[in-house]
């Protein structure tokens, strides 16, 4: 994968960022209007798929290494559960518990107490996950030797 | 106190998914540390089962969760999700949790043998996620997202060992298990979009409200065959004989030992016992494909030579068994299926744990090349050997008492046929076990394993508990015991629909 020509690079590198911004706008006014952390999510992870495709496995590993990706993927699940783990304290399991303290306000990006980070923890997790497993299925190679089969990554770690 | 416990309901499914994305963070560079938290979190899930089980039988009637106080508002109307702990969910959490501690234990010597110790927990964790969601879930939406959460880390747990044998197996499971799981979906898609509830209470409620529809049915049909496929009922069994045999060892075991029936069997009952309402000719469809399960399986599994895939084609005889009881309808059969499921969890767990035990030592799976092994690794041997005694059905093990039940259920309900297929069955399931026995630990010991060891301690251990509950699950049977574990298990199903909505749905109750 050494990426495709100058025209599609440049391209690429206008429009990823765009992409990127969106996702994020998506994720950050899930609460208000239509999109969230599922949504936002697949859509950030668009921005690093686009990249691969134009500038091959190797350039887009350097944006996000493999292990910070992995490391990623699981503190924004984690994050998720901690966040519906602490509503307990407030009675329940996914109890809204900021919204107690501090409550929400109609049209307001800070408000609506736990969703919006919430959005956020599955933004992350999403979009890592979905990354990686683009990038595995575009940079892994099977070889078979035999009864041997070996997988083998094409880009360094 | 004790009738505050299920407020601890969402830990059962809360520790294991931390855990599941924590311990993959650690078990890169702290392989000893990931083997200690595993086995915590097996052990505190245990701890919780168990609580819980108590805590249930103190209550006397189903405890119901509501996720962010969401509760059901005056009017009736259901916003929320919820997770609801009867006597069924109890037992059925505290079989996963037992199981799955030994097989934890047993893990953290025998994955010496493989890498990525940290993913492979995570992926164990998940499971046990999967499985405790759908056990406790009062919702058939998340009925299907937990199965699907346990089903897909099952298919890479299966290809763990990535070689090539493992991935046709793990590859043949996914796409079957896919299949099943876009059945399952297209039926709650067809029951959400006629009756506009997830609820199942609230679901039930409205099947009955109306006559049966053509959807409703094909509803049923769909949910039918796809948790049909996770449970292995033959015809839809294709897969477990390769993908059973071909996961690591304590893997197998929690395949066999739960997962078929946690995400297959218990949601079968689920569905038709408190959803959609038990009918005759439910009943019948069920005897007649556990009947089917029950008499394949053994047949098939008699001329094996592969230890594990003969155990593997026993899961699927002893699951007839099970569907077989419970598909009678009557009391007395719905509680000795449900004591076999028990039962059957303990007994296939350890036998799949000693076969993984002697291909540690002897690298291989094939009955005829091992021989006398009960003179170098006699744990092993004796734990198998209980094992075996208990799945064969030889009084005084846990096997015995529940295959009598399931036989005087027969007779009673006036079933003789099954009956005389279910003692048919039983012969041949002892017949096949004296196989194992004699080829594997008895006999001659061969000249290659002379110099063999016993397993290291931990595995032992594992096995050991496994035995002693072989025989402590006898123990059931006695009046008192049963009343506290099994007569609420059984309670829950037998009560059907309406005991059911009346337990869950408890303000639409009073307020029409």
């Amino acid at each position: 994968m050494t990426g495709m020509t100058v025209i599609v690079k440049t391209i690429t590198r206008w429009t990823a960022a765009l992409i990127f911004l969106y996702g994020a706008y998506l994720v950050l006014y899930g609460h208000l209007s239509v999109g969230g952390g599922f949504a936002g999510g697949i859509i950030l992870a668009c921005s690093y798929v686009i990249m691969i495709l134009a500038y091959g496995g190797k350039e887009t590993i350097h944006a996000l290494p493999k292990a910070v990706a992995a490391r990623l993927d699981s503190i924004g699940a984690l994050a998720f559960l901690i966040l519906a783990s602490l509503g307990m304290f407030g009675g329940f399991f996914f109890s809204n518990w900021i919204r107690d303290i501090w409550p929400g306000q109609q049209f307001r990006v800070f408000s609506a107490g736990i969703i919006p980070l919430a959005n956020i923890a599955i933004a992350l997790k999403v979009c890592v996950s979905l990354f990686l497993i683009f990038f595995i299925l575009a940079s892994l190679r099977m070889t078979r030797k035999g009864d041997k089969i070996e997988f083998r990554s094409e880009e360094v770690d | 106190m004790m009738n505050q416990m299920h407020f601890l309901l969402p830990l059962a499914i809360a520790i294991p998914l931390g855990m599941g994305f924590i311990l993959p963070l650690l078990g890169r560079k702290f392989t000893r540390l990931a083997d200690v938290l595993a086995n915590l979190t097996t052990a505190s899930l245990v701890v919780l089962s168990v609580l819980l089980l108590i805590s249930n039988v103190q209550l006397g009637k189903p405890a119901v969760y509501w996720f962010g106080g969401w509760q059901i508002t005056a009017s009736g109307t259901i916003f929320g999700i919820n997770l609801v702990l009867d006597g069924l969910s109890a037992l059925m959490i505290t079989l996963v949790a037992v199981v799955s501690f030994a097989a934890t234990l047993f893990s953290s010597r025998y994955m010496d043998q493989y890498t990525a110790r940290g993913k492979y927990y995570g992926l164990f964790m998940l499971m046990i996620t999967g499985m405790n969601g759908c056990i406790l879930t009062g919702d058939v939406f998340n009925l299907y997202v937990f199965l699907e959460i346990a089903a897909v880390s099952s298919y890479a747990l299966v290809a763990f060992g990535c070689e090539r044998d493992e991935l046709e197996a793990a590859f043949k499971y996914l796409i079957l298990g896919c299949v099943a799981s876009t059945f399952v979906l297209l039926g709650v898609v067809l029951l959400y979009a006629q009756f506009g509830a997830l609820n199942m209470a609230q679901l039930g409620q409205r099947i009955a409200s109306v006559e049966p529809t053509r959807g409703s049915i094909l509803a049923l049909l769909l949910l039918l065959s796809g948790l049909g496929v996770k449970a292995a009922l033959v015809p839809f069994h294709a897969w477990l004989p390769d993908a059973h045999p071909s996961a690591p060892a304590p893997i197998s075991a929690m395949l066999s030992g739960v997962l078929i029936k946690a995400i297959g069997v218990y949601a079968i009952i689920r569905v038709i016992f408190n959803v959609y309402g038990f009918t005759d000719q439910l009943g019948m469809t069920l005897m007649i494909l556990g009947t089917l399960s029950m008499v394949v399986g053994v047949v098939l599994a008699l001329n094996q030579w592969d230890f594990k895939r003969l155990l593997a084609y026993h899961s699927i005889s002893q699951i007839g068994y099970v569907v077989l009881a419970i598909g009678l309808g009557t009391p007395l059969g719905i509680l000795a299926g449900l004591f076999h499921l028990a039962n059957h969890a303990i007994f296939k767990s350890l036998l799949f744990l000693s076969a993984g035990a002697v291909q540690y030592r002897t690298g291989t799976r094939q009955l005829d090349e091992m021989g006398g092994l009960a003179q170098r690794m006699p744990s092993t041997s004796r734990s198998c050997l209980v094992a075996s005694m208990s799945i064969a059905g030889v009084p005084p093990f846990n096997g015995f008492f529940s295959k009598l039940l399931i036989i005087i259920a027969c007779v009673q309900a006036g079933r003789w046929g099954f009956a005389i297929w279910a003692v048919i069955v039983s012969i041949l399931t002892m017949a096949s076990f004296m196989k194992v026995q004699k080829y594997a630990f008895y006999g001659k010991l061969k000249e290659k394993w002379a110099q063999i060891r016993e397993v290291p301690l931990v595995m032992r251990y594992s096995m050991i508990l496994l035995a002693v509950l072989c025989l402590a699950m006898s123990l059931l049977i006695v009046p008192g015991i049963s009343a506290a574990v099994l007569e609420p298990a059984r309670d829950a199903l037998h009560q059907g629909v309406k005991g059911y909505q009346e337990a869950i749905l408890v303000l639409l109750g009073s307020g029409g």
